[in-house]
């Protein structure tokens, strides 16, 4: 039986990767997939409590599909807005995406 | 048309003629006079054929028998005010003198504003027309309808209240008919001007007016309406006898006596008794037909007819011979002093005008001093004989004013024609001349009787006319009306064994007789004693037709109240008067009994003052003083200043109350008190304000105010750095927060 704290170890290996990803990629659709990776590495941290903790109740699937869902739309909105950008802008560099500045 | 829609259509033409002049055809001339003549013509014809209508009914005006008719108008908490029509025998009486009246007020007044001669460009707006046509001719005829809107209203009122109201109304046009010659001004500086004059006569008659508001309050208030017929027939007049027998606050007066006090007060005013007649002679100042014919025939009349119409009232407990009450005792000692008080004054004028105007306060006393003594029809008869005599004096005294001023202008512009003859050999200016003959005419005065003399063949008819009025006024045997209303109010006082007031009405009827026939000779006989009056010219027919058809009625008007008894004459014609205006009370008054005494004493004043009038002055020359004057000496001199009444008021009210206003309460009150107070409120506000905004407001309220902004200023500046519009940036920031957070999370809930 491979205990809890190993899909911790995994969830939160996972979720500093994506968060890396995040942080310091220039691409931005390589930002979005590291957001995608921190998304899964919750929904992992989900299961393994519900799987450890209450296997009686289906809540912790339940939240799981919640943030697939989520997942989804997200990364639909993202890529959508990305290309918008791309059009516009002729880029994808998150660097050069300032227009918010002050 | 039934009797009461007649009724209550007959004060309206007036009105909305006035209304229409006003509003529209001001500019007009011809169709404003035409509109204010259509008017008074459909009063008059209605007021005629109801006339007419109620002589055929039999015991007019006894139980319910009168038109009357009215409607809720003036809601007053629970109760509501009618407006209503009335028309009893004495309604009737009025509206047919009222009416004809003001009717040749109408028509006279055409001719005396020089209709149809074209505009002076020299006349002011305000100021008399010199020979041309009246430059406020349509005003003119707007004030005249309201004044007949006004009298015919008081007339037909059903309830105090609208009679209080046309009574007003009257008093407003009497105001601006006084002050109809606004702009006229005199080089005497003592000599009233018409606009002094108006306000003098509005603020006299207001003291009465103000008197009478209270009694009517007073009224009201006891009785819980106003309405004539409720309170004096109603249930056999027990309205009034219940006020009779109640105690009002003043001891031994009991409410009827107090209440009749204080609306004769109103009559004192109106009518211009003593004290208050100061200001009837200077309302002569008016344009001569109206103000003179308003102040002498119709509106002066008001007060008399309100206390005839209120006689119920005042003579409240009262049976015939008894004890007269505290109204009555009034109106006696006033109206008789006032008849024979007016009467010495009009002997030592010299202004054709001032004559008739004392006279008309005179004869006013009479009324008053007859309905004092009870003699009740006797009042209401002299009313109506005295409006039509007095109205045709007027207009003469009008006609021969005209004429003197027309021989004036003849003689002016002869004298301007030499002038210029004899300049024509150097440069010569028109104007100056023009100048010069309108100065000249203005110190001349043309009403002054003494400037005249010998008009007798120069205008005839106005001296006919005139004849008759003023044998009229002082009595003249059997023939007049003056005749038989006044003997019937001598004996009246003779039969109630008043003998004082009897005593003195004879005496001012003596006096009557002979200022009358001064008059009449000063003016018409002997030889003219100006060049003025050599030139002067009868008027055109507008003027003397109303003269013409006014001596037709000083005559007969008479007639129809001789009484029953009277020796040989007495039975030929029916006293229709007497039973006709008797029926207007509750009981029938007893006949006139006939009396040799009054009679005779009537007989000999009459005679006696026209044969002393006519022998003293039928020949005066010219420059000659006043025969008088040397006779009586002092006396005459305090006569011709009409006892000092004016100056004795002015000591007494005006000059306290100009002390008051412009001394006390101007100069020291308000600008000294009450604008110190006020400005010193202002200064120590604006001194609070100051220190307010210097020390609190500026440092404190704005200085955190702008502190506030200012720190956020300058925070935003400091940290606007960090807004680099960089997403990864932010999730960096995001992260140590968090992590920071998380920390700090971690220690603290260990």
């Amino acid at each position: 039986m491979i205990p809890l704290s190993w899909y911790l170890t995994l969830a939160a290996a996972l979720f500093c990767i994506g968060l890396y990803g995040v942080l310091a990629r220039k691409n931005a659709v390589a930002i979005l997939m590291g957001i995608e990776l921190m998304l899964n590495a919750v929904n992992i941290n989900l299961v393994a409590f519900w799987h450890y903790l209450t296997p009686t109740t289906v809540s912790g699937q339940m939240f799981a599909i919640i943030v697939f869902v989520v997942a989804a739309s997200e990364a639909a909105v993202g890529l959508a807005l990305i290309i918008s950008i791309y059009r516009r802008r002729n880029t994808v560099v998150a660097e050069e995406i300032d227009l918010m500045k002050w | 048309m039934t009797p009461d829609l007649l009724t209550w259509l007959i004060p309206v033409p007036p009105l909305l003629a006035f209304f229409l002049i006003v509003l529209f055809t001001n500019k007009d001339k011809v169709l404003s006079h035409t509109i204010a003549l259509v008017g008074i013509g459909l009063s008059w014809i209605w007021s005629l054929s109801i006339f007419l209508r109620v002589l055929g009914v039999e015991h007019f005006g006894e139980e319910e028998n009168v038109i009357a008719s009215s409607i809720p108008w003036l809601p007053v908490g629970a109760e509501s005010l009618p407006m209503g029509v009335l028309v009893d025998p004495l309604t009737a009486v009025m509206l047919f003198f009222v009416s004809l009246a003001c009717l040749m007020i109408f028509i006279y007044s055409v001719g005396y504003s020089n209709f149809g001669k074209p505009l002076d460009p020299h006349d002011q707006p305000g100021q008399p027309p010199h020979n041309g046509i009246e430059p406020l001719y349509s005003r003119f005829f707007a004030f005249l309808s309201l004044f007949a809107f006004g009298m015919l209203t008081l007339v037909v009122a059903d309830n105090v209240l609208l009679m209080f109201i046309g009574w007003e109304i009257m008093g407003l046009c009497s105001y601006l008919l006084i002050g109809f010659w606004y702009a006229r001004d005199y080089p005497d500086p003592k000599q009233i001007t018409p606009r002094r004059a108006a306000v003098k006569a509005f603020m006299t008659t207001r003291v009465g007016d103000v008197l009478m508001l209270l009694g009517i309050v007073y009224l009201y208030f006891q009785t819980g309406t106003l309405s004539f017929r409720e309170i004096m027939h109603a249930n056999g007049g027990q309205a009034v006898s219940m006020l009779a027998g109640l105690d009002s606050f003043i001891p031994g007066l009991s409410v009827a006596g107090l209440i009749g006090l204080l609306l004769f007060a109103g009559t004192v005013g109106k009518s211009a008794q003593f004290p208050l007649h100061v200001w009837l002679p200077d309302a002569m100042e008016g344009p001569t037909p109206v103000s003179a014919m308003i102040h002498a025939a119709t509106m002066v009349s008001a007060g008399v007819y309100a206390m005839v119409r209120l006689f119920p009232l005042l003579s409240a407990g009262w049976h015939h011979g008894g004890p007269l009450t505290p109204p009555m005792m009034a109106m006696a000692a006033i109206g008789a002093f006032t008849a024979l008080f007016a009467a010495t004054i009009a002997v030592a004028q010299n202004d054709v005008k001032k004559v008739l105007a004392y006279s008309t306060i005179s004869q006013l006393g009479y009324m008053i001093a007859a309905l004092g003594i009870g003699a009740y029809i006797a009042a209401a008869f002299h009313l109506v004989t005295h409006a039509f005599f007095k109205a045709l004096l007027f207009l003469g005294s009008g006609s021969v004013i005209h004429g003197v001023e027309h021989g004036q202008h003849h003689v002016a512009h002869e004298a301007s024609h030499s002038a210029k003859h004899e300049a024509s050999a150097e440069a010569h200016d028109p104007s100056h001349n023009q100048q010069s003959a309108i100065s000249n005419q203005q110190s001349f005065d043309p009403q002054n009787m003494l400037n005249m003399g010998g008009l007798r063949q120069k205008m005839p008819v106005t001296f006919w006319t005139f004849l008759i009025g003023g044998l009229a006024l002082s009595g003249f045997p059997l023939i007049t009306a003056g005749f038989w209303s006044k003997d019937a109010i001598l004996g009246g006082a003779w039969e109630g064994e008043h003998f004082i007031v009897f005593a003195v009405l004879a005496v001012a009827a003596f006096l009557t007789a002979f200022y009358t026939m001064r008059q009449i000779s000063l003016t018409f006989l002997g030889q003219p004693r100006t060049q003025a009056a050599e030139h002067a010219k009868e008027n055109v027919w507008t003027m003397t037709l109303p003269l013409v058809i006014l001596s037709f009625f000083a005559v007969t008007a008479g007639w129809v109240g001789i009484p029953e008894d009277f020796p040989v004459l007495g039975g030929l014609l029916p006293n229709w008067f007497h039973e006709f205006v008797g029926g207007t009370l509750l009981e029938h008054p007893p006949a006139e009994v006939f009396n040799l005494i009054p009679l005779a004493t009537s007989l000999v004043v009459a005679l006696g003052g026209l044969a002393l009038g006519w022998l003293v002055y039928r020949n005066i020359p010219a420059g000659a003083e006043d025969p008088l004057q040397r006779a009586l000496g002092p006396i005459h001199t305090l006569l011709k200043n009409k006892y000092y009444f004016d100056e004795l008021y002015d000591f007494i009210f005006v000059r306290p109350v100009r002390w008051l206003s412009e001394v006390f309460v101007s100069a020291w009150m308000d600008k000294g008190l009450i604008d110190g107070l006020l400005h010193w409120i202002g200064r120590t506000s604006m001194r609070l304000g100051d220190a307010f905004r210097n020390y609190f407001d500026a440092p404190i309220i704005n200085g955190a105010g702008d502190l506030v902004g200012e720190g956020v200023k300058r925070f935003g500046n400091s940290f606007r750095v960090i807004q680099t519009g960089k997403v990864q940036y932010y999730l960096l920031i995001t992260m140590v927060a968090v992590i920071a957070l998380g920390g700090v999370f971690l220690i603290f809930t260990r």
